[in-house]
């Protein structure tokens, strides 16, 4: 059992079979049709990561996913018919780590599952500090003056990739084979949002960050 | 002769505003036209008019003058009847008393003077009143008294008035027991001149207010004519701008209501029309967008139900094995079709939204080779790639512009016959150009322009080398990128066995239009022999000329 995951999609025979693709690669699946009972079955199952379709009966993937990211900090990749622009940015603001675009191959899905699924457990008993943040590595937290600061494990895994190597500069493609397990090209806007979404819970003035930095034309940075 | 052109240039700028206002209003020319042409009537109408004025004003003087002469004739005679030759001092004294007498008298030829000339040296000078110089009347006159015995003339006598030169002379001359003496009558024309002038000032004044009133009236009733035609004018040019619901004022049933109804008429029609050619276009652009669109989650079902099999196939019978690869095999096919469909509806939509960034191009274009290594190595084709030394900064949305990249390179590849790939970046602060050749077949002569066409194919019966890869569309979302970037991008091709290129022109800042491209479109080592018809480049005077099959897709669009 490498980890549960709950499919959110009203079209069956594709749920059904994400279930088969999922099952033959070790994961327990569970799948909910309506938009307005995933989040129930979420609260029922736990699970590792939840496949959510944008468009959905009921209640939109949209707010299902801030439905959810506002309890749980569970990695959500976004099923989606569309790459306009406004839709997958949507999506990854109210809360989705990642997207696959329909029709994508299973083994870009189990990829991309299995990415998110995967728990970054190298480096023991590490903790590093960065600008005003002390980051546990092994405890998954980060503190400032003490106060713990609630991160997604995927928020988690992005801050520390640049944290590792202060003031070196990460393309977004870097970050993308990094953070994501992207081996190719991917979208950079994975990147930026997410880095916004970062830089809000963890900048004293996400405006005006002094943690996460942008080097223009060229990709981020941690610390000054 | 410089100097004449130069003046003629001068007269040529001061003519040049009032010649445009000539020629762009049609109410100046009428007017000015009506008031050119009443006013030569006016001028030749006023001539006629002075001119028998003035002949009937001096008939009138003359008859009046010549029975004055005539009257005064006869009171010469019954004084110079009491009248003795023999004392020449008495005949004197009397002549000057008959000469004081006629110009005493009230007259209604006007005011006169007199003065008698006597033939006879006897007498003594010629007698005269006013200041009337006998000797200036003219010989002329004197003869022809002096052989009709009643004669007139217009003359200059000196002693009239100061302001008057000429006057009506009339002589007549007296037989009388004391000798023959001629009288003449010299008559003022002052009267005459005044009235004339009068009349010339009255016909002047009248004529210059009837061409102004003329041409003013001319101007109001072609401003009722042209105000409604620049009218429509505007609002044609407002429905030519888009406005489809502008529309003409009409004014009751006359001809220009007439016209303005039939205009917006056709107003009407056309809009009608357009709204339902546009509707259609949505429509047909939704349809396209809503297939493509509702394709996609049966397509995943079944590119993995596909998948399943095909990692399966080992265990499969012979013929069942080869299915499942041909159905994963085709499906990749259909998948490029349907992304491809999808994209470009989206672009026909305006659906597409341009996201720059500053971004390194090298690194764009060293992804877009990695990308496509893999199919390179399967055909033989090494991809050399010649980049500046310094990092070329542009802003540009990397996820479009590394897939034109990419479609450049595998149509390269895909055309190549397995011959090296140059893709060169050149940049400027303004530009970037990136040039993509192949060593393939080219295109044929006049091709060019039609590959970025949809669905085109240079040879129909042309086997694919790179199977499913290519939809027919890729170049033509190329473009559509290229344009949405306010870029561009064009091919050349035309030579036989010297391969195809293609040029791709980016803005280095996002918004502000590229300039020239930095790389020829013609490659350096394509000679350039005079059989083939060169023309130069418009826009690109940095790059070689241009074959003539290299199309220019370029157009830089403003929207």
């Amino acid at each position: 059992m490498k980890g549960r995951v709950l499919i959110v999609d009203d079209d069956s025979p594709l749920a059904e079979m994400l279930g088969i693709v999922l099952a033959s690669e070790g994961f327990d699946t569970s799948h909910v049709e309506d938009g307005s009972k995933a989040l129930d079955a979420f609260r029922d199952m736990r699970p590792d990561l939840v496949l959510l379709d944008l468009m959905l009966p009921g209640m939109s993937g949209i707010d299902v996913c801030k439905a959810i990211r506002a309890e749980s900090g569970v990695p959500i990749v976004m099923l989606t018919a569309k790459t306009d622009t406004v839709d997958v940015v949507l999506g990854l603001e109210s809360g989705a780590d990642d997207y696959v675009v329909k029709p994508f191959k299973p083994k870009e899905l189990v990829a991309r599952v299995r990415a998110r699924v995967r728990r970054r457990d190298e480096g023991t008993d590490e903790t590093i500090t960065i600008a005003d943040l002390v980051i546990d590595v092994p405890g998954h937290t980060v503190t400032r003056d003490g106060q713990p600061i609630s991160l997604t494990p995927l928020e988690f895994d992005l801050l520390l990739a640049l944290a590792r190597k202060p003031r070196q500069v990460f393309t977004r493609e870097v970050l993308l084979e990094q953070v994501w397990g992207y081996r190719h090209a991917a979208d950079t806007r994975l990147v930026n949002v997410h880095v916004q979404r970062l830089r809000s819970k963890i900048e004293h003035d996400p405006e005006n960050p002094g943690v996460v930095m942008t080097v223009r034309g060229v990709g981020y940075k941690a610390g000054g | 002769m410089n100097k004449v052109r130069a003046a003629l240039r001068t007269i040529g700028r001061l003519l040049a505003p009032p010649v445009r206002v000539w020629r762009r209003s049609l109410q100046v020319r009428v007017a000015a036209i009506t008031a050119l042409t009443s006013a030569i009537v006016v001028v030749a109408v006023g001539i006629v008019l002075l001119d028998q004025i003035g002949s009937k004003l001096m008939e009138g003087k003359q008859r009046a003058a010549l029975a004055e002469a005539d009257n005064g004739l006869r009171i010469a005679y019954e004084q110079m009847g009491t009248v003795s030759s023999d004392s020449p001092d008495a005949v004197k004294q009397a002549l000057g008393s008959v000469a004081t007498n006629l110009a005493g008298k009230a007259s209604n030829a006007g005011v006169f003077w007199v003065t008698i000339v006597p033939d006879s040296s006897r007498y003594g000078p010629a007698q005269h009143t006013g200041d009337i110089d006998p000797s200036t009347i003219p010989k002329a006159l004197r003869t022809a008294v002096d052989t009709t015995g009643r004669a007139y003339q217009y003359a200059p006598i000196t002693g009239l008035p100061s302001g008057q030169s000429s006057a009506l002379v009339v002589g007549e001359r007296a037989l009388t027991a004391v000798g023959n003496f001629d009288v003449f009558y010299v008559f003022s024309l002052q009267n005459e001149r005044q009235t004339l002038s009068v009349v010339q000032r009255t016909v002047s004044v009248a004529g210059l207010v009837l061409v102004l009133l003329v041409a003013a009236i001319a101007a109001v009733v072609t401003r009722l004519v042209v105000g409604p035609v620049r009218h429509g004018a505007r609002i044609a040019e407002r429905l030519a701008a888009g406005h489809l619901d502008e529309r003409m004022r009409v004014h009751g049933t006359d001809d220009l209501a007439r016209l303005a109804t039939s205009f917006n008429r056709m107003a009407g029609s056309m809009a009608q029309q357009i709204t339902e050619l546009e509707e259609l276009s949505v429509l047909q652009r939704r349809f396209t967008s809503d297939v493509s669109h509702e394709l996609r989650t049966p397509v995943t079902t079944v590119r993995m139900a596909a998948d399943v099999l095909y990692a399966e196939r080992g265990r499969l019978p012979k013929g069942l094995a080869r299915t499942a690869e041909l159905l994963q095999a085709e499906l990749d096919r259909f998948e490029g079709l349907l992304a491809d469909l999808l994209e470009i509806s989206r672009h026909d939509a305006g659906a597409v939204e341009l996201l720059p960034e500053a971004t390194d191009m090298s690194l764009v274009v060293r992804d877009s080779v990695d990308a496509v290594a893999t199919l390179a190595a399967s055909v033989g084709s090494e991809i050399r790639t010649r980049m500046p030394g310094t990092p070329v900064i542009a802003e540009i949305d990397p996820r479009r512009i590394a897939r034109i990249l990419r479609n450049l390179l595998s149509n390269a590849i895909e055309h190549g016959n397995g011959g090296p790939i140059d893709i060169v970046l050149a940049g400027d602060d303004r530009t970037v150009t990136i040039t993509v050749r192949d060593r393939g077949a080219g295109f044929r002569p006049g091709d060019a322009d039609r590959v970025f066409d949809r669905f085109w194919r240079a040879d129909p019966a042309r086997r694919r080398r790179t199977g499913g890869a290519s939809s027919g569309l890729g170049l033509a979302i190329s473009l559509e990128d290229a344009r949405l970037h306010s870029g561009g991008l064009d091919a050349w091709g035309g030579r036989p066995g010297m391969g195809a290129q293609f040029r791709l022109t980016l803005p280095a800042r996002a918004g502000i239009p590229p300039g020239d491209p930095l790389l020829p479109l013609i490659p350096a080592d394509v000679g350039r022999p005079g059989l083939q018809s060169a023309r130069a480049a418009p826009a690109a005077p940095r790059a070689p000329a241009e074959d003539g099959s290299a199309a220019r897709a370029r157009e830089v669009e403003s929207r």
